[in-house]
């Protein structure tokens, strides 16, 4: 008999544990990306000056930044949001934590970005529910790659989501930097990267500062350094505002879980960075 | 052409519910207890890596007895019901009540319209921000839906264990160690004299945790907290 004619049972329709998929094929219509494809005028009927963020503007943002230290990596980034020439929000958060050891930042639309954020955290958290355990660093990874990948109609609205995504990865025990482009193309090829209308300042200041191993507080301070200056060169990016108390947002992931640089922290080393701003 | 025999639907009915508990008592048990913290879940497994007792959602945590396959993907359906569900309104929206009667609609269907019911029996867990929020379901194989108060159990020998867990429980949750040990004992003597520590399974929902409630406590640990 040849081997052909042997039929092996399939598994069921459905052996995906990814609600991303689950929502693709059962409930489309909740999809972030799904409504835009018939309420926006379709591609090659895009009247580009209806797309423009001057006519229609959403929310843009932003400088986020993410690079590895000693005993993890760091994400960070600013709190603005800006309509055309206008401010729409100076507390945003843009940095998320995504489960207990990983973090994505992103720039982009702010609307997308955020529902994107939101609902990978929920991927991340449907998978380790269904499956018994959570995916690996290198599994998230290529999760979100594809969500970004699915996000590609939106792009071609104008409506661009580019993340950082960083995790701790416990098998290799060191934390690391993913980077993505619009086509949902998943890069892991430096240990520092900024993205956003202030990335290319932030790079710029990283690839001073950046050090491999940098301790904890050396990197923390790093990384408001790059905000810092990314704000001085980009209206899109808001620097640490000291009379209202609004500080970036820093987060650290290492082998114990992602948490928050505290304010107190945080304002001392901008007003320490602010200070040495006076002096040059 | 013959006539199909005739079956009365009681006889039907009751020859369906006969198949299931029959099923449903090959199965290992599962007791739910609230104590001063939240919920326990002490499932009598002696696989450390299929697990019967699992996490829903934010504070909901989800245990089936009887055939594996079966529960496994009434635990799938409701991760999905809930997911969606959380996204579509907000996390507070999920609730195991709704869960509970979403089951209760699946079981009930499944008993009276297929030719094999399911040979399960469910039990659901919600803890509350105070003692008295706390939520337990057990739903059993015709979909009939029991809404329990400090202590439940499914499984092949659930009566034995509740009639034990009835006269030793006190009124007030108890805390954590004392809760355990009562479970422990409940299997001692009422599944299997041989129970110990290494064949059980014990997660909990707990309400001083932040976001995710449900926690799986590994043997080690119950150990630790027994002694």
């Amino acid at each position: 008999m040849n081997s052909k004619d042997i039929s092996f049972p399939n598994f069921s329709a459905d052996p995906c544990s990814s609600f991303f998929q689950y929502l693709t094929s059962q409930r489309p219509e909740l999809l972030p990306m799904a409504r835009w494809e018939t309420s926006l005028p379709q591609q090659g009927q895009t009247d580009a000056s209806l797309m423009s963020p001057n006519h229609f503007p959403w929310p843009h943002g932003t400088t986020v930044l993410a690079f590895t230290y000693d005993n993890g990596v760091l994400i960070a980034g600013d709190r603005r949001a800006t309509e055309g020439f206008q401010i729409a929000a100076n507390r945003m958060e843009k940095v998320f934590q995504t489960d207990g050891y990983s973090a994505m930042a992103i720039a982009g639309a702010a609307g997308p970005c955020v529902e994107m954020a939101k609902l990978f955290r929920i991927e991340l958290e449907h998978y380790e529910k269904l499956d018994g355990q959570p995916l690996t660093c290198e599994g998230k990874a290529n999760r979100l790659g594809h969500m970004v990948k699915a996000n590609f109609p939106m792009v071609l609205h104008g409506l661009v989501v580019i993340p950082l995504f960083v995790g701790y990865d416990h098998k290799r025990e060191i934390g690391r930097l993913f980077k993505y482009d619009i086509t949902g193309g998943r890069y892991e090829d430096t240990d520092f990267h900024a993205v956003g209308s202030g990335g290319k300042d932030a790079r710029s200041t990283l690839k001073e500062y950046f050090r491999k191993n940098l301790p904890e507080d050396a990197a923390v301070k790093v990384a408001l350094r790059a905000l810092l200056n990314a704000a001085d060169e980009d209206v899109g990016t808001g620097g640490p505002d000291l009379v209202r108390r609004i500080f970036p947002t820093v987060k650290l992931v290492d082998s114990r879980g992602v948490r928050d640089v505290d304010d107190t922290q945080l304002a001392t080393v901008c007003e320490a960075l602010v200070n040495e701003k006076q002096e040059t | 052409m013959p006539l199909p025999y005739y079956v009365s639907p009681e006889q039907m009915m009751q020859d369906r519910a006969e198949y299931a508990k029959k099923g449903i008592a090959k199965g290992r048990s599962i007791i739910a207890m609230e104590y001063s913290d939240g919920v326990l879940f002490v499932a009598d497994n002696p696989s450390a890596s299929l697990f019967k007792i699992s996490e829903i959602y934010d504070s909901i945590a989800f245990s089936g007895a009887g055939r594996y396959s079966e529960f496994e993907n009434l635990r799938k359906a409701g991760i999905q019901h809930a997911d969606v569900k959380g996204m579509m309104y907000s996390r507070e929206d999920v609730t195991a009540r709704s869960l509970a009667n979403g089951y209760s609609q699946i079981l009930g269907t499944l008993f009276s319209q297929e030719m094999k019911p399911y040979e399960v029996e469910l039990l659901l867990a919600q803890v509350g921000e105070t003692p008295e929020r706390n939520e337990l379901y057990r739903i059993s194989f015709d979909g009939s839906i029991v809404d329990e108060r400090r202590f439940t159990a499914i499984g092949g020998r659930s009566e034995t264990i509740l009639t034990l867990l009835r006269k030793e429980t006190p009124e007030t949750c108890p805390p954590l160690k004392e809760a355990l040990t009562l479970c422990q004992h409940a299997f001692e003597q009422g599944a299997d004299p041989r129970s110990n520590l290494e064949g059980l399974e014990v997660a909990l929902l707990d309400r001083t945790r932040i976001g995710r409630r449900f926690r799986r406590v590994p043997i080690l640990e119950a150990t630790k907290i027994l002694s």
